[in-house]
């Protein structure tokens, strides 16, 4: 009934012609948002780690065992607020390089990433000096599975932070409309860190 | 005109002058064409399926005698445990993710996923995954714990296995999360500029639904994995209770991933399932909107309810209650389903072809393990029956009745668009009958046998079973029969089928637009929406509609076009005049 | 199962022709009467030999009844459908436009909504009546109660420091009642397990009359340890030291089983009581239930516990009270001795296997079970 009163010959014009138009833009870039994608899976492995601990902590009859030797809380300390204040350094590169400032940007990611590498080392030192073994027992386990597992992640996001400083050698690779290099590192930088602001609470404060 | 023509018409611009012929050597390649990977998927994963039911039917052959006389017990246990992991992991998950590679960027007018690379990564990790699984029986050492794999059991029956078992799962649900953020991203991304998401065709509503639920239940069986290789390999102690770990835990980090996981393997053939009915009903489907929000229900509820599967294994009775009552709720959302496909259907033109068939074979044989599903939910019953072949009965109507049912009628429906060739209708219609029939001697005894007092997992069994596990036995042969048919049809029919033009169906949806097969990137241009997806019958003059309760000048009583529940016309280009705004 | 009925004459009615009320009234009446019938005779569930049972199989005819109603339903609307409505010989229009319908979603929505909560009604009634909130237990599942010590605390204080939780472990003391028991002792490895603090209420379920509120805390008629091991089940009755492979009962008892396992998680099934329950190393779990019809059955290992997984079955039998006590009686002749010999010689270096030996060879358990034992 409808044909004759609509020409679909006329129909799609109104999108060929927006086609058109769209197809000398570039590809819109979604990778952004496929990471933020990726890092809620990542945030589930977490979370799953985080349940079956607080399913421990809370069903054993003392927690930590008894017998576990205690934990130093002045080296983590140190750490977590180097990895926390790291977070703020990180995002002063991606404003750096919202306003084309290269040089500002590949500053600031270098100084996050020593900070990251700061953190490690403290994490190995911290390992190399604690009295228990991965085996001690439950507690050790966790603690030992949970931290390496967010060093593992640390130690990406460093890897990471400096294949942007790598690349940004090269003259406009990152520049204030294509930066998604930066963004990713910062923002992958800044989950690590919420990780660790739980992680810290969990193993060492509660 | 009918409906089809004015969207081809309106679509015309699109097609790609020379289509573009794919060498078959692509797709043995690293290739990013979805469509490449689309069938590389699919074709993978069936043959792990056949692999995968030789298993079953070896399985099956054991069973046939109550004594242990084909196998021994340690090769059976390793038998049915690769069995299930195949199957799910490697043939029904992965042939979701081949449908959905293949139909989502074709539906929603897009010309490839939003990353391809990534697309191919995740399909190449399945190979490996899956030869690794299998080799792991050549190796003398293959998991033996059931693919649920529970501690402490999984901790002592042997570590290459385990070990092999553990990575394999790794690779797969590494893939799966992968290819969930691809689609996630391509649908809420890449649909042409018309499209809203209250136009997608269903399977792209379920295909949302199932990636979503992916990618937050995967990665808490990968660190339920993690712990376990750690008990496995370090001698750590957290599922094991010697050293004071919780077995327990195990099952709850499990099952928070495989609960979901059945839903992220009925899903995808729901969505299939809505795209076959309305076509060869000739009828849109009944109520768009129920059913692609019913999918969304699913799918959060299916995160509530894992521990349907450990009434017996001690957690406290509130919270049996609890997880009883969610579970048994999911009968509702996934009624709206069923009872809308019986909507569609009614009053249909139906052609009974041989997608048609498998489509209703999958609501006839999904309703009896939705059935079972929520009687099993029941706790007190579910205390009798857990771990019997109660359960193995109903697992099996939902994952081969639903799925593989499903997975068939998809194969026959858009066999024509992938290949451009027809399938032999005939012994279409022979495979559904042989495999509709095996299927029902195969596992409906075995609601009895669990009943009664057979529990699952076992080589041997009480005498008094015999007869009933003899039935068994034949369908399970008659299933492996039923399936040759199918495998010489495919085969034929892509070098010989009868050409089948771009929209052999008279179908709406957007993959139907372009050539068969589609050209490399798919459409010229961006497609319109001229006709929504389910908008047939539109062309003739209004026919009298009688549906009860139906009152045409309300919007949300109307059945008619105006039904608040249609999906959304395009008001820039609908055909339609009275969809223009 | 008037709403069956109903349902199945709004979804008739869908037709484009109405067929006449009549007949969807007598198709209602057909399936209904066949619901109800198949639903009390489906003969698919063995002797119920408890109270328990019956009533699990009263919530199984029901469910069964509403979905022989659904099956007969669906499956009815489909072939009638791929019958009635197929496309004829060259007619290649397409049918009406019918795009949905809310109050028909609707109602289709509160069907079986109502069913469902209907049924879980009912389930929870049943779960209730064998004892499944056993107030007693309930009680013993405290909910984590080192969640509620401060955080600063534990800044202030080193992790070395935290004192050894003081609340009852109940588990523990479930464990150590059982392990009071000389020849549960012996069989059974819990002291080389640490036990979960809250693990026995997760564990328990109690059907039986232990559970209704004027039965609480009454002692059972009759306690039985029970200790689950690849492949074997070892039952012990603390009352009178006797070790035994094969559970006997007295019918007309509430009995009381405590089980744990000693090295992977089996489960305790008997068909007939239709009642299962894992069997879990390191905690301790509890069943209740009263037998009532003398007879034979069959105790069945329903998890899978290793390649014997499917051999892992004894007796159990259900006796006058006189027989079983008569079979008491024989039990403690026959094991009086080799238990207090097995208890003598039970030296740190000798393993349970060992020690074992002289009786549980007469239990006809296999040496291949017995090495198990001491796997630890
Ligand atoms: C595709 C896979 C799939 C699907 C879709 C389902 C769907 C459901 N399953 Fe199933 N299930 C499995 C796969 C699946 N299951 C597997 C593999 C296992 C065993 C795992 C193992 O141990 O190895 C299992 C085990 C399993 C158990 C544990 C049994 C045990 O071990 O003791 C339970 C218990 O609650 C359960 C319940 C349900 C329910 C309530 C649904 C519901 O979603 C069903 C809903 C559908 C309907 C109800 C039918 C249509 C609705 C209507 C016609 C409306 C009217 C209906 C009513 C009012 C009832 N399933
Ligand atoms: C999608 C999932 C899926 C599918 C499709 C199947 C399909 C089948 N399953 Fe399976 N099954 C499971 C998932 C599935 N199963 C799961 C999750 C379990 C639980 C495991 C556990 O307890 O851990 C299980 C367990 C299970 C058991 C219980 C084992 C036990 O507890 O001891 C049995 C027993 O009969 C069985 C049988 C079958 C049969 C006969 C088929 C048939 O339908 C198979 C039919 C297919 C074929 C026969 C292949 C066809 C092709 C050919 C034969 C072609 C010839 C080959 C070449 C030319 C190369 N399955
Ligand atoms: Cu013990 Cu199975
Ligand atoms: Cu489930």
């Amino acid at each position: 009934m409808q044909s004759p009163t609509i020409d679909p010959a006329k129909t799609e014009l109104n999108y060929h012609h927006k086609a058109e138009a769209a197809h000398h833009e570039e590809h819109p870039d979604f990778r952004m948002f496929g990471l933020v994608m990726f890092l809620i899976a990542e945030g589930m492995i977490f979370l799953g780690m985080f349940g079956a601990y607080l399913a421990y902590r809370s069903t054993l009859p003392s927690w930590p065992p008894e017998g576990t030797p205690e934990l130093e809380l002045l080296l983590p300390g140190v750490n977590t607020i180097i990895l926390i204040s790291s977070s703020f350094v990180m995002h002063n590169a991606d404003t750096a390089i919202k306003k084309n400032d290269v040089t500002g940007m590949r500053t600031w990611m270098a100084i996050t990433a020593a900070m990251g590498i700061i953190f490690l080392s403290g994490q190995i030192y911290e390992y190399s000096h604690l009295e228990f073994g991965l085996k001690t027992n439950l507690f050790a386990s966790a603690f030992y599975v949970l931290t390496g597992f967010h060093g593992l992640h640390v130690t990406v996001g460093v890897l990471a932070i400096l294949a942007v400083l790598w690349r940004s050698r090269r003259a406009n690779h990152y520049s204030q409309e294509h930066h998604f290099g930066v963004e990713a590192a910062e923002l992958y930088w800044h989950f690590v860190d919420v990780v660790w602001i739980v992680l810290f609470g969990l193993l060492y404060l509660l | 005109m009918t409906q089809a023509q004015i969207q081809r018409s309106a679509n015309l611009s699109i097609l790609e002058a020379e289509p573009g012929e794919r060498k078959w050597r692509d797709y043995f390649t690293f290739n990013t064409d979805h469509k490449v990977i689309a069938i590389q998927y699919l074709v993978t994963t069936f043959v792990f399926y056949c692999i995968g039911g030789v298993m079953a039917d070896m399985v099956r052959t054991e069973l046939k005698t109550p004594e242990v006389d084909f196998v021994s017990r340690e090769v059976y246990n390793s038998l049915f445990t690769l069995h299930a992991t195949i199957m799910i992991f490697l043939w029904i998950v992965p042939a979701g993710a081949g449908f959905a590679n293949f139909l989502i960027p074709l539906m929603i007018g897009a010309k490839d996923m939003a990353f391809p690379r990534l697309n191919a990564v995740a399909f190449w990790m399945i190979p490996p995954g899956g030869i690794l699984l299998i080799s792991s029986l050549i190796l003398g050492d293959a998991a033996d714990a059931g693919w649920t794999s529970y501690p402490p059991l999984s901790l002592v029956t042997g570590q290459l296995g385990e070990g092999i078992w553990i990575i394999s799962v790794l690779l797969l649900g590494t893939s799966s999360i992968l290819g969930a953020i691809n689609f996630l991203v391509t649908l809420l991304k890449m649909r042409t500029p018309g499209m809203s998401t209250t136009q997608m065709p269903l399977f792209c509503w379920a295909m949302l639904a199932t990636s979503a639920l992916t990618l937050v239940s995967t990665p808490v069986l990968a660190g339920a994995l993690i712990l376990l290789s750690f008990d496995l390999f370090a001698g750590t102690a957290f599922f094991n209770p010697t050293g004071g770990g919780d077995p327990v835990v195990y099952q709850h980090m499990f099952w928070f991933y495989s609960h979901p996981a059945v839903y992220i393997m009925i899903l995808p053939f729901f969505g299939i399932i809505s795209e076959v009915i309305p076509v060869h009903s000739r009828k849109p489907i009944f109520g768009y909107k129920a059913i692609a929000y019913s999918s969304l229900a699913i799918s959060f509820l299916g995160l509530i309810v894992w521990a349907h599967h450990m009434f017996t294994s001690g957690i406290p009775g509130w919270l049996r209650m609890f997880f009883m009552i969610t579970t048994m709720i999911i009968a509702v959302p996934t009624g709206i389903k069923v009872f809308s496909w019986l909507g569609t259907m009614w009053g249909g033109k139906i052609r009974l072809n041989s997608a048609m068939l498998f489509a209703i074979g999958f609501v006839s044989l999904f309703v009896i393990g939705g059935i079972s599903g929520v009687m099993l939910a029941a706790v007190p019953f579910d205390i009798h029956v857990h771990d019997t072949y109660f359960v193995v009965a109903h697992l099996h109507y939902v994952l081969f009745g639903g799925s593989v049912f499903g997975i068939y009628a998809g194969i026959y429906h858009w066999y024509p668009k992938m290949t451009g060739r027809m399938m032999n209708e005939f012994w279409g219609k022979v495979h559904f009958a042989l495999m509709y029939v095996g299927m029902n001697l195969c596992f409906l005894p075995m609601h009895k046998l669990g009943l009664m007092g057979m529990n699952r997992r076992i080589a041997e069994y009480d005498a008094k079973f015999a007869t009933l596990n003899f039935v068994c036995t034949m369908g399970a042969y008659l299933l492996a029969i039923s399936t040759v048919p199918f495998i010489i049809n495919a085969i034929w029919s892509w070098m010989y089928g009868p050409k089948a033009g771009n929209n052999p169906w008279e179908a709406l949806t957007l993959e139907w637009m372009t050539s068969s097969p589609p050209a490399i990137e798919n459409f010229h241009g961006f497609p319109v929406l001229a006709t929504g997806p389910y908008d047939y019958g539109m062309d003739r003059p209004k026919s009298e509609v009688d549906v009860p309760l139906a009152d045409e000048r309300e919007p949300a009583l109307a059945a008619g076009p105006k039904s608040a529940l249609r999906a959304d016309p395009d008001p820039n280009v609908a055909a339609n005049p009275e969809d223009r705004k | 199962m008037w709403l069956i009925v109903k349902k199945l004459k709004i979804i008739k009615s869908l037709t484009v022709n109405i067929p006449s009320s009549i007949w969807t009234l007598l198709i209602g009446i057909v399936l209904t009467l066949t619901s109800l019938w198949y639903g009390q005779n489906h003969g698919l569930l063995p002797t119920a030999a408890s109270d328990e049972a019956t009533l699990v199989d009263g919530l199984f005819d029901t469910m069964m009844t509403i979905g022989t109603g659904l099956f007969v339903l669906v499956q009815g609307i489909l072939i009638y459908a791929a019958f009635k409505f197929r496309r004829r010989q060259g007619d290649n229009t397409d049918a009406p436009p019918v795009f949905g319908n809310i109050p028909l979603e609707i109602l289709w929505t509160a069907i079986p909504a109502i069913i469902v909560i209907g049924l879980s009604i009912y389930s929870f009634d049943v779960y209730n009546e064998i004892g499944g909130f056993d107030p007693h237990s309930a009680h013993e599942a405290p909910i984590a109660g080192q969640a509620m010590k401060m955080p600063g605390a534990a800044i202030a204080a080193t992790l070395n420091d935290t004192p050894p939780s003081t609340e009852p472990n109940a588990n523990q003391i479930k464990s150590d009642e059982a392990m009071s028991n000389p020849a549960t002792a012996s069989v059974r490895n819990s002291d080389q397990i640490p036990q979960k603090r809250d693990a026995p209420g997760m564990g328990i379920v109690s059907p039986g009359i232990g559970a209704s509120p004027d039965n609480e805390g009454k002692v059972p008629g009759l306690a039985v340890n029970v200790t689950g091991l690849q492949y074997a089940w070892i039952f012990t009755y603390p009352d009178t030291g006797v070790v035994a492979s094969e559970l006997h009962v007295p019918a007309g008892k509430e009995v009381k089983l405590d089980m744990t396992a000693n090295d992977v998680i089996h489960a305790f099934w008997v068909p007939e009581l239709r009642l299962k329950q894992d069997v879990i190393p390191g905690r301790q779990s509890e069943i209740r239930f009263t037998p009532k019809i003398v007879g034979e059955y069959k105790v069945i290992c329903a998890e899978l516990c290793g390649p014997y997984h499917g051999a892992m079955n004894t007796k159990f039998i259900v006796e006058t009270p006189e027989n079983f006590d008569k079979w008491m009686q024989e039990q403690q002749v026959a094991t009086k001795g080799n238990l207090e010999q097995a208890i003598a010689l039970n030296a740190a270096d000798r393993s349970p296997a060992e020690f074992l030996s002289p009786y549980t060879a007469q239990m006809g358990i296999q040496p291949e079970t017995l090495h198990q034992l001491h796997h630890h």
